[in-house]
């Protein structure tokens, strides 16, 4: 019934709707001025820059020399395609791989489960406005303050096998930084030391920002400390929870100044970044193997990126 | 020197380059230049320094950073300066981000004449035409011993390096704690062994021992390759051309493991500064290291330090060939100022810088040996005696080899030793099977 009047309209509307949607869009582009186009013109360009020249060239370069055997010396053209060759060596030949593959794994577990969440811990006790709460919040967030490097020299001084304070208390001579089997639990003691601090500050920040009403409203209805915090708090935290996820991710995918600092990620301590650095870096120019581990690290990287973005993607759709 | 010769800067090595910044950077082109800013390396471009387009200055890349050093430099700069007019514009770079950088700044605008060490990375650099011909200055300098003349030497007969300071590795140990337990200088293994032995009934650990930092241990094979195989097997071996897996560099593995009870135990936790400490606090009784090893010590201790090279395994092969790096100058391939900079490296190479380095610097050995050495001490003046006698002189194993092989092959490798030292076999085979894959040219 109302079908006739309506295909009656819309044969009778197309002509105009041209007519107003192109006057329309001419319109919209005459709203703005020259400069407002230079300036949105600059505003996508200088990213889109940024990003193709700092990401996804070097990322593009970096695969492609992972099938070459360049040593860094000498004109482009010179450099000679092996294929997958460097990607066998890595697997078949090279002892420190399979090392640093399990410790980046080792590196996002324990401050996935135990570094994270003591920080998430402290955050909430120091949000209880106990005495001196300044003082251990400062004492807390001070390693996040240091430089890696002066952590990797702190903890040195704390972990020497001959002259370190640790021996020297507990009357024991193990070889903290030494011994392949300890030196790796030191590291992350170390490396969780300060991501509990990092951890514990975005916590405390997100949970000042918690309307008090909520609590209330939860302690009038009867919940107990505990409950009011898994049932109320931390469903309203979840933007703050998912950028500590995402901090502890990116965290133990880029842990490499601690242990380069110790002994540049060698004898227990590989890290991928590590063999990356050593290979490409420095004297040793081992580029074209180097960037075949690089590959390696960026494809991994790439696993948990698109997990995280399928998870965030998915729940935001609901 | 490429060790760290104080606290200082010890401590500057352990910022890494991409947190201390890289100093001098030199633009690469296209794809390459971009793969390395993917890597941490960032490529960028600028000379602090203009060459200069006066005739009477020439530029001088020098890694002489620590402070003492580098004033050393400075006098010898002047020195030049009186004698020829001409001004030198010195550019000192970190010494570890000077080597570690050293392919982009010899690829890029290199300043005309810069530090260097002899050995297969300075032939090396001259194979690849990154380093200038020397050989019309080497007929200027005297006094250059033909030793140094051929550790100067690059593949096609040329010189390609100026010698100028160098240091011997020895045992070093305190004649006080030697005296007070009346030991003697072992000069076969087995007077070593028993030696140690007796050392460690008198509570003493017998040889000091450190490796965190990886090259320490290179040492200690490098002296038994040279004792048990010989210099040319070293050489060779260094060069790709021997086999790991060959007896000869098994039965050296196999000689360290016998004397590895004898080192200082859990050795990869400890840094050499460390192992140097305990020999200092008579905790130890031996070290094998380079003579840097007195700046643990003591001014007043100084005299109480002594050596002695490392004793002979095999009578066929002798005592005499040692690890003595020598450190020197080089001309970039295409100086801006070629005649002023073949003057100064005519006059760092012979006996007036030579005299300026010897007043200046207690803990080096000059090249030069018309040099007046009366300023020496008895240390310096017995390890100049030492290196004169020696029949070869092998620069290290991390000087003698690839880069790429020693720092991700070697290093990895000894540390795997000293933490295992039963799999002899599985070790040599896994660096044969890395060493085919770099050493592919």
């Amino acid at each position: 019934m109302s079908d006739l009047p309506l295909i009656q309209a819309d044969r009778a509307v197309p002509p105009p709707a041209a007519t107003t949607s192109t006057g329309g869009r001419g319109r919209r582009l005459r709203l703005l001025s020259r400069t407002d186009r230079v300036v949105i013109a600059l505003m996508v360009l200088v990213p889109l820059l940024l990003v193709v020249g700092l990401v996804w060239l070097p990322a593009t370069a970096t695969v492609l020399l992972s099938g070459t055997d360049w040593d860094g010396i000498g004109p482009v053209s010179e450099i000679e395609w092996v294929g997958a060759r460097n990607y066998a060596d890595v697997v078949n030949i090279y002892p420190p791989f399979v090392p640093a593959v399990q410790n980046n794994l080792l590196w996002l577990a324990a401050l996935f489960v135990v570094a994270t969440p003591i920080g998430m811990f402290l955050a909430v006790l120091l949000d209880k406005e106990i005495r001196g709460s300044r003082f251990y919040q400062t004492a807390l967030y001070l390693p996040v303050v240091l430089s890696l490097a002066l952590i990797g020299f702190i903890w040195q001084l704390i972990y020497s096998r001959d002259q370190g304070l640790l021996n020297a208390v507990l009357g024991t001579s193990v070889d903290w930084y030494g011994d392949p089997d300890v030196n790796i639990w030191a590291v992350l003691f170390a490396a969780g030391w300060r991501h509990v601090g990092y951890i514990m500050l975005l916590y405390l920040a997100g949970l000042k920002g918690v309307d008090p009403s909520l609590r209330e409203a939860a302690a009038v209805d009867g919940a107990s400390e505990t409950s009011t915090f898994f049932r109320v708090v931390f469903p309203v935290m979840r933007p703050i929870n998912i950028i500590v996820l995402v901090v502890t991710v990116i965290e133990s995918l880029r842990a490499f100044d601690l242990v380069w600092v110790i002994n540049k990620g060698r004898n227990g301590l590989e890290l991928l970044s590590a063999l990356v650095t050593s290979n490409v870096v420095g004297e040793a120019s081992r580029i074209g193997f180097g960037s075949a581990l690089a590959t390696i690290m960026l494809a991994v990287s790439l696993l948990f990126i698109t997990v995280y973005l399928a998870t965030v993607m998915r729940e935001d759709k609901r | 020197m490429s060790r760290p010769r104080t606290q200082a800067e010890y401590l500057a090595r352990l910022v890494p380059p991409s947190v201390a910044g890289l100093r001098r950077r030199s633009v690469l082109t296209g794809a390459a230049g971009g793969a390395l800013l993917g890597t941490g390396l960032l490529a960028g471009c600028g000379d602090s320094d203009s060459g200069g387009s006066g005739s009477n200055t020439v530029s001088l890349g020098s890694n002489q950073s620590d402070p003492k050093p580098k004033d050393v430099i400075a006098k010898v700069v002047d020195g030049f300066k009186t004698s020829s007019g001409i001004e030198v514009g010195v550019n000192t770079v970190d010494h570890n981000t000077f080597q570690e950088n050293i392919n982009n700044y010899l690829q890029g605008k290199p300043d005309d004449v810069f530090m260097w060490f002899a050995g297969y990375r300075m032939r090396f650099f001259a194979a690849r035409g990154l380093a200038g011909d020397l050989s019309d200055v080497w007929g200027k300098i005297s006094g250059q011993s033909d030793a140094f003349k051929k550790a100067s030497t690059g593949d096609d007969g040329k010189q390609y390096f100026v010698p100028s300071t160098y240091y011997p590795w020895a045992v070093f140990y305190r004649k006080s704690v030697w005296q007070q337990n009346g030991y003697q200088v072992p000069t076969t293994l087995d007077q070593l062994t028993a030696l140690s032995a007796q050392m460690k009934k008198d509570g003493l650990t017998p040889i000091a021992f450190a490796d965190k930092d990886g090259w320490p241990a290179m040492g200690t094979f490098d002296i038994l390759n040279l004792r048990i195989n010989g210099y040319q097997f070293h050489i060779d071996l260094m060069a790709g051309k021997e086999s790991w897996t060959s007896d000869k560099v098994k039965k050296v593995f196999d000689t360290w493991r016998g004397l590895l009870p004898l080192h200082q135990p859990d050795a990869l936790g400890r840094t050499w500064q460390e192992a140097a400490q305990s020999l200092q606090q008579k905790k130890s009784g031996m070290y094998l290291l380079g003579l840097f090893v007195g700046q643990q010590f003591n001014n007043d201790e100084q005299d109480d330090l002594d050596f002695f090279t490392f004793p002979e395994i095999d009578p066929a092969i002798g005592a005499k060939a040692l690890d003595a790096p020598i450190d020197g100058y080089m001309l970039a391939r295409r100086p801006k100022e070629e005649d002023n900079a073949k003057k100064l490296l005519e006059y760092v190479g012979n006996k007036a810088a030579a005299d300026i380095v010897i007043k200046n610097d207690p803990s080096t050995l000059v090249a030069n040996t018309e040099a007046d050495t009366s300023g020496y001490t008895a240390l310096q003046k017995k390890a100049a005696e030492l290196v004169g006698s020696a029949t070869e002189i092998a620069q290290f194993l991390d000087r003698d080899t690839r880069p790429d092989f020693a720092s991700t092959v070697i290093i990895p490798a000894l540390q795997q030793f000293i933490k295992e030292p039963a799999d002899i076999d599985g070790l040599t085979n896994s660096i044969e099977n890395q060493k085919k894959s770099i050493f592919t040219d």
